[in-house]
């Protein structure tokens, strides 16, 4: 796989090589074209373009999904969901998955990285275990992790036992089951981070490194002064990652806590089930989605603007 | 900046590692194996006692979580696997997995293969309208999702569910086809123009033949993302007999609520071929799953 060209635009084939190719095969330019392109043409207008452009027609409406929506209610949706004080914990939880991920995640998953790329035993088969989480599903992970936290049957209620006391509930309180589904969304991704930030580290020149050595740099130097900055896109990447995965973060929520307790452990996608699907409010579910499709598209426009520009 | 990331040896020793060469000193040696051991732990740990959770009674599992079970109770796991649910539902998520794979390939990779060799009028505008699907998870629409799969009368079928992951998949798909078709030399293609072969025969016998390794990577990318996949079939699915084992897995926890024993090894059996086929290919895996997000 080592020799797909990712950018290929920039490697694209002579231009002469292609005019003279594309005269000799334009005869046979129609076939291929009436072909090839409406299958995927259809299913993607039809399950993701279209749907898209339904939510935000939907989202004016207060509907329940049967007939056709008639009740024009404007900008009320949006009005409702942005008083709604579950939106307002979705939005802050969002914004503390997407925090852990830069204060906990990303430092921890370069931490790792620099440890499994040394020459030791064993390093391998360290990076498939630490790569394990991520390839469970969440919701499997999530029930995994019920288990643990459970107060009774669980490890945490087994460490506590030990000591005689009885176990906190953490995920049924509502002060605590934030954090602890944080630590389940630590545990689950990490890996996936440290495999960018091996990638990333496989791709520093070890001749700068070594220069470095020569100059008497210490351990600490090298990975402050050399390494680091040389990481600085990988750091990106890893972070545009967090984001984008915070704001699809239901699977591993609902066996958790199923969005609870008392809405404290709401994200977007979360809310937009709960108060959208399960009521089967059409209107005010799209509007969410609405809110969730401005977010996404904002984040990855300015993501190429700002950090882009110079990779 | 993705060019910089060589993604296919990250399972592999590195031969390029950063300080590969160097001996590492016996404090430095003693410091990186106990911080692995701990972060290795606190990843192993959960999984093993879910594992040997399901041989243990409940009254066990209540007094000694972490140990070895007392008497080990094979029946918890036995009665999972001689029973019609376990297997339906594993039947179920293959059927859909296979599915959303065998569609998302062959059209991510004919609508690739045109724009990469075909020109024609709009196929830039084409490409970025098909990249548009890559900014948005099918959350964001899924209520208008769920009322046109109704309106078409796919609600409680494998296609309700297959057809919307191809569409989601297929901004990917045609990313990473397109970019292997492109980097192909174009020779290949002028010599098969000269020698009078067709576009049609060109992508059936050898863009597609050698496009081998990317076919694997979409292969795996939209496997995987099917078969752990939660919010679609619980939307689009009513009747448990067509559940996937992610959503089955939910309904039997909610039937045993607190029978902890008996979700564990449930929970078990369920990740066991995930873990299995992990470490049977976790070259391909890893290098699949890494690649697709980089690319992307």
């Amino acid at each position: 796989m080592s020799t797909v060209p990712i950018a290929s635009d920039r490697v694209a084939a002579p231009a002469l090589a292609r005019r003279r190719s594309s005269a000799i095969g334009a005869q046979g330019k129609w076939p291929v074209l009436i072909l090839f392109l409406p299958p995927a043409l259809l299913l993607f207008t039809v399950f993701v373009f279209l749907p898209m452009g339904e939510a935000a027609w939907y989202s004016l409406y207060n509907w329940n999904g049967y007939s056709l929506p008639t009740q024009w209610v404007g900008l009320k949706n949006f009005e409702l969901i942005f008083k709604n004080a579950a939106f307002r914990t979705a939005l802050v939880n969002n914004g503390l998955i997407i925090v852990i991920s830069i204060c906990i995640q990303v430092p921890l998953a370069m931490w790792l990285a620099t440890m499994v790329t040394k020459p030791i035993r064993g390093a391998v088969a360290f990076r498939l275990i630490f790569f394990l989480p991520y390839i469970l599903a969440d919701v499997a992970a999530g029930l995994i992790w019920r288990f643990v936290y459970d107060g009774q049957f669980g490890l945490v209620g087994s460490i506590w036992h030990a000591f005689g006391v009885d176990a906190p509930f953490w995920l049924a309180d509502k002060n605590t089951a934030m954090a602890a589904v944080l630590g389940v969304i630590v545990w689950k991704y990490f890996g996936f981070h440290m495999m960018l930030f091996i990638a990333g580290l496989q791709a520093i020149d070890r001749e700068v490194l070594e220069a470095a050595e020569i100059d008497g740099a210490t351990g600490w130097q090298k990975f402050r002064l050399v390494t680091l900055p040389m990481l600085g896109s990988t750091v990106r990447l890893s972070l545009f990652f967090a984001v984008v995965g915070s704001l699809q973060l239901f699977d591993m929520i609902m066996p958790l806590t199923g969005a609870g307790p008392l809405n404290a452990t709401q994200t977007m996608v979360t809310f937009l089930y709960t108060f959208g699907v399960m009521r089967m409010q059409v209107g005010f579910g799209s509007a969410v989605g609405v809110v969730l499709f401005v977010i996404c598209v904002t984040l990855a426009f300015s993501y190429r603007r700002i950090f882009m520009r110079n990779d | 900046m993705t060019e910089a990331l060589a993604t296919d040896d990250l399972a592999a020793p590195s031969h390029r590692a950063v300080e590969s060469g160097r001996r590492v000193g016996a404090a430095t040696q003693a410091y990186l194996y106990v911080s692995l051991l701990i972060v290795a732990a606190i990843v192993i740990v959960p999984l093993v006692t879910t594992a040997l959770g399901g041989f243990k009674t409940l009254g066990d599992l209540r007094s000694n979580a972490f140990g070895l079970p007392h008497d080990w109770m094979w029946s918890n796991y036995w009665d999972i696997l001689t029973g019609n649910r376990y297997w339906r539902q594993m039947g179920n998520s293959l059927i859909i997995a296979l599915l959303t794979v065998a569609l998302t390939i062959a059209c991510g990779a004919m609508a690739a293969f045109t724009f990469a060799h075909v020109k024609f009028f709009g196929s830039r505008m084409l490409l970025n309208y098909f990249l548009l699907g890559l900014m948005f998870p099918a959350a964001t629409a899924i209520l208008p999702l769920f009322i046109r799969i109704r309106d078409l009368g796919l609600l409680d079928t494998y296609w309700g569910v297959v057809l919307p992951q191809v569409a989601f998949g297929l901004g990917m798909s045609i990313l990473l086809f397109r970019n292997y078709f492109r980097g192909m030399p174009s020779e290949l293609f002028d010599a098969a123009f000269v020698d009078g072969c067709g576009y049609l025969r060109f992508f059936w016998y050898v863009s597609l033949p050698l496009a081998r390794p990317i076919v694997a990577t979409v292969g795996i990318l939209s496997f995987v993302g099917s078969w752990n996949s939660y919010i679609l079939p619980l939307i689009m699915l009513n009747s448990e007999s067509k559940y996937p084992w992610p959503l089955g897995i939910m309904v039997y926890k909610g039937e045993f609520m607190t029978d902890w024993q008996l979700i564990l090894a449930f929970i078990t059996l369920t990740i066991l071929p995930t873990i299995i086929v992990f470490f049977l290919a976790q070259r391909h895996i890893i290098a699949g799953l890494t690649a697709g997000a980089v690319k992307s």
